[in-house]
């Protein structure tokens, strides 16, 4: 998988967001195991002192568990990560929004352009 | 998390010139951390204190509680600026030279790197490129099992699909008991494998952090932010 981390954000956040939005979209489900913390730590080229940080967040908030000798679990619980997943999408469609209407668009302009955009 | 390198108060002089201004800093086992400088900010110089090569003018540096020397040799795996290696070797003498030189050596690891990286062991390092005699050193460093590797500029010489084959070593054979403390400029190909950062100016600590405190204070990367500091 791709992690696309931005370089100007702390990246302990990021990697949160990254297994929150895995989680909300249903890719991982309850009772799901996470990659090891190296793994995750070689597939995005960051140190695993920073994963440990992340997934010992993550389990604070009650997202992940860990099981001691075996790895980590995603949880029951998942309204975190669909709060998580709600506030990307909400955070992304006011910067594109923002960005249109610097362009000169309105709202029902942007509308039209969706509804017609299509692909390649 | 014990500590694994301790400066204090460190001044070096070259005559008239003050390489180290002073410095102090303690880090701790497990972390990846970056010696990041202008040139001549003296980063090399403190890297060769830490091993013994140069005696500072004034204060001290302790690795796992000694002082620099035979003690703690074994503890630390150094790669120098600089290659040092005997040219009429094959790397497949210079693996088993340091073979038998360290104990902590791994021949295994060390070959399957160098199969990994596609560096034919029969060659003799006068015939090796640049970049694969860089390749060379710095397999040979971290194929010892040591608590502190001390890489002086290790991907300087080599090109980004290597260099990202270099970082994935390094977090590969990361381990929670050792740290490494790593000089480069390549700052943006390596920041985000380091928990932390020591900016190093005229031979003075200007910033020691971890690099998401950096990220978060100041809204740009480590190596936006460097550009900042040491602006001309």
């Amino acid at each position: 998988m791709k992690w696309l981390l931005d370089k100007k954000r702390p990246i302990c956040p990021q990697i949160c967001e990254k297994l929150c939005v895995l989680i909300a979209s249903g890719e991982l489900k309850a009772g799901d195991r996470l990659m090891s913390v190296r793994d995750v730590a070689l597939s995005a080229g960051v140190t695993p002192n920073t994963v440990q940080k992340s997934f010992e967040q993550l389990e604070q908030q009650g997202v992940i568990y860990s099981i001691r000798g075996s790895g980590w679990y995603v949880s029951d619980n998942s309204r975190i990560a669909r709060d998580t997943l709600d506030r990307l999408v909400h955070d992304k469609t006011v910067s594109y929004l923002n960005d249109m209407q610097s362009l000169g668009l309105d709202k029902r302009d942007i509308i039209e352009i969706i509804k017609e955009f299509r692909y390649g | 998390m014990g500590e694994i390198l301790s400066c204090v108060n460190l001044t070096k002089r070259f005559g008239a010139v003050t390489a180290l201004d002073n410095l102090s800093l303690t880090i701790d086992s497990g972390r990846i951390i970056g010696l990041l400088g202008p040139n001549g900010s003296g980063k090399t110089t403190l890297i060769k204190i830490i091993n013994g090569l140069l005696q500072p003018t004034s204060g001290s540096v302790y690795v796992e509680g000694d002082k620099p020397g035979a003690v703690t040799k074994p503890k630390v795996s150094y790669l120098p600026d600089i290659n040092y290696l005997n040219n009429w070797m094959t790397v497949e003498q210079i693996v088993a030279m340091f073979n038998d030189f360290y104990t902590d050596f791994r021949p295994e690891l060390a070959y399957d790197m160098i199969n990994r990286l596609g560096i034919d062991k029969k060659q003799r390092l006068k015939t090796l490129s640049k970049g694969n005699k860089e390749k060379v050193s710095l397999i040979l460093v971290m194929s010892r099992n040591a608590k502190l590797y001390v890489l002086d500029e290790p991907i300087a010489g080599v090109d980004p699909a290597t260099r990202d084959y270099i970082i994935n070593t390094i977090i590969n054979n990361y381990n929670p008991g050792a740290s490494v403390l790593i000089s480069t400029h390549l700052i943006s190909d390596i920041e985000s494998v380091l928990d932390e950062v020591i900016f190093i100016k005229n031979g003075s600590i200007v910033m020691h952090d971890t690099v998401d405190n950096i990220r978060s204070q100041h809204n740009m990367s480590v190596d936006d932010l460097f550009r900042e500091v040491f602006k001309w």
